[in-house]
């Protein structure tokens, strides 16, 4: 048989549909691939074959006995290693949760195995999610598929990679501030983040809880729309769930939107910007021209701030998130034998010295316990983080910092507002440039921050946004082009992406 | 604002971190870095701008008051580093 990997989600369904093809077949043909590719790619940290191939073989015999189906069904969807699956270890690539295991199912995992999905590994990640390289695991670093000595993005780049590989047809991630969408424009991929609230939060270990989303990755507009269907809607457990109606997208996906207005923004063009990526963003301008939209110019004037912003809400909302992990109720617990003889010996050495205030300033074992362990168990990237949240929330500077960015998001938000009362849809790059070399940028986190300038506003903004394949740069890596729409809009999202997928096509298949 | 390494430090103890001297090092001049970068949103005029906690500025999302069932004990205690049958364990946190 041809090799299965290649093959859109949807094709593949039709084959499971026809019976051409078993999902255990399929299944293991992703398993092959995976142990074909991803000691070189490392996209997964954990492959969980054994129990993919029981539930395709579920599936094939329910689908022998005649049984409906879920719109999923025998396709193999990989997860990065964020949402919790009752049972299996969930460690957001950090050695704090190293051995935690889930103790229930998030909504998203509940949804997906509902669709009858197989669930075939978790994905790599920036450790909680925290950074745009997928650098930031603990465990591993992932590879470009394009290029293996380049980032694959991230956070979600574990996620992005194996779509990209062909070691899963699709994925699901999540974005704070262009996790999916960054890591999808550099893998060549196809990646969506929802309006904050479509896709239930239950279950997601939580990074920055007013931006996280979670959203999926395919190589086809289409196949992102029937993932999206399958996570999307009001979940009671998360009390930010917009108790709405999802409408399915999937079945309306192919129809072009007539009279499309698509919104180009000045403000994007901004310094820094590749001028490989500049053009082929320019030619997706074109394409939609070409396709009848009408292309408006709309002005986003505090689309400059949106990395401040971000870089005062995240780490802040991030700080508050991740006290949880104090070395107690679960996760990384120091050595308590060797703390207590720490302060033992601290103790003593301030007491020979009669420094009253130096003994007062030795730390209670509670508190050396929570300190020793969140040190042990957080890598540099997220201690950076919790620090700057603590910083900007604390006495004396909260109305500076974070007070301040809250108002700035107001003003980023109502940007998006007026440009969106002249236009249906806003273009334009995803990234700043194409994927960077793994370790280019590891000792330079102010302009890691900077490489999300364009993605970081639909999170504050909470609008959903998407990265389309929209060219190649003459070294051979993928360029993506974002489409944002307004609140509760993917179908529109979807659509006008679908629209410039036909015109373009999908991005080659890398080779491996 | 330029930030100190004691500034560094006290931050720290705050966030329940125990930075080494290499640590505070590194992170002192990073830290100042970025927060110089985001003091760039003091130049924003927003006098009388209400502050955006949220996307969605929902609020008392209320559901009806019924038992549910929710997690047992024993899985909520299952991936606790120190316990016994009752709760979670901690060091002694009074003297004597």
């Amino acid at each position: 048989m041809a090799d299965l990997t290649p093959l859109s989600a949807a094709k593949q369904r039709s084959l499971l549909d026809t019976g051409e093809v078993t999902s255990v077949e399929l299944t293991q043909a992703h398993l092959d691939r995976i142990t074909a590719v991803d000691d070189r790619v490392g996209a997964f940290l954990k492959v969980t074959g054994e129990r993919a191939l029981a539930q395709a073989a579920a599936i094939d015999k329910r689908r022998a006995a005649g049984e409906s189906l879920g719109p999923l069904a025998g396709l193999p969807v990989a997860v990065k290693d964020v949402l919790c699956d009752e049972g299996e270890i969930v460690t957001c690539a950090s050695r704090m949760l190293e051995h935690f295991r889930a103790p229930y199912d998030a909504t998203v995992i509940a949804k997906l195995k509902a669709a009858d999905a197989v669930l075939i590994g978790r994905t790599n990640m920036d450790e909680f999610a925290m950074g745009g390289s997928t650098e930031n695991s603990a465990f591993q670093p992932t590879h470009n598929p394009w290029d293996l000595a380049r980032s694959p993005g991230g956070s979600s780049g574990g996620s992005a990679a194996a779509v990209a590989a062909c070691e899963a047809p699709l994925a699901i991630g999540t974005d704070t501030g262009g996790s999916i969408r960054q890591p999808a424009a550099l893998c060549g991929v196809v990646g969506m983040k929802p309006t904050y609230g479509r896709v239930s939060r239950y279950g997601l270990v939580a990074f920055a809880s007013s931006l996280d989303q979670v959203g999926p990755f395919a190589r086809t507009v289409e196949d992102v729309a029937l993932l999206y269907d399958a996570i999307a809607g009001h979940c009671d457990r998360d009390s930010t769930s917009a108790n709405l109606e999802a409408k399915p997208t999937a079945p309306v996906v192919n129809e072009p939107l007539k009279g499309l207005r698509v919104g180009v923004v000045p403000e994007h063009y901004a310094e820094g910007l590749d001028p490989e990526v500049k053009a082929a963003i320019d030619a997706g301008v074109e394409r939609y021209r070409d396709l009848g939209a009408e292309i408006v110019e709309v002005h986003l004037p505090h689309a400059a701030h949106g990395i401040a912003t971000y870089y005062v809400i995240a780490p802040s909302e991030a700080s508050s998130n991740l006290a949880r992990y104090d070395g107690v109720h679960y996760g990384h617990r120091t050595d308590e034998t060797a703390m207590h003889a720490e302060l033992a010996a601290e103790r003593k050495a301030a007491a020979e010295t009669g420094d009253k205030a130096a003994i007062k300033k030795i730390d209670t074992a509670l508190v050396r316990l929570y300190r020793k362990s969140r040190t042990e168990g957080f890598g540099p990237e997220v201690q950076r983080r919790i620090m700057l949240g603590v910083y900007a929330l604390s006495e004396g500077y909260a109305d500076a910092y974070y007070v301040k960015a809250l108002q700035v998001r107001r003003l980023i938000r109502q940007d998006y507002d007026q440009a969106f009362e002249k236009v249906d849809v806003i273009l334009g790059p995803t990234t700043p440039a194409p994927a960077f070399k793994l370790g280019e940028l590891t000792d330079d986190p102010l302009s890691m921050y900077l490489l999300d300038l364009y993605t970081v506003s639909a999170n504050l903004a909470g609008l959903p946004a998407i990265s389309v394949p929209c060219g190649m740069s003459k070294s051979g890596l993928p360029i993506g082009l974002q489409l944002m729409a307004p609140p509760l809009e993917e179908e529109r999202l979807l659509r006008a992406a679908r629209m410039h997928e036909d015109a373009f096509g999908t991005a080659p298949l890398a080779t491996l | 604002m330029a930030i100190s390494r004691a500034e560094v430090e006290r931050v720290a103890l705050l966030a329940r971190l125990d930075l080494d001297d290499a640590q505070l090092e590194a992170l002192t001049p990073q830290l100042a870095e970025i927060v110089a970068y985001v003091d760039s949103l003091a130049a924003v005029d927003t006098a009388g701008v209400e502050p955006m906690a949220h996307a969605v500025e929902l609020h008392n999302v209320l559901r009806a008051d019924e038992v549910r069932p929710g997690l047992s004990h024993e899985a909520a205690l299952a991936n606790a580093p120190r316990k016994d049958s009752v709760g979670f364990k901690v060091p002694a946190v009074l003297d004597g």
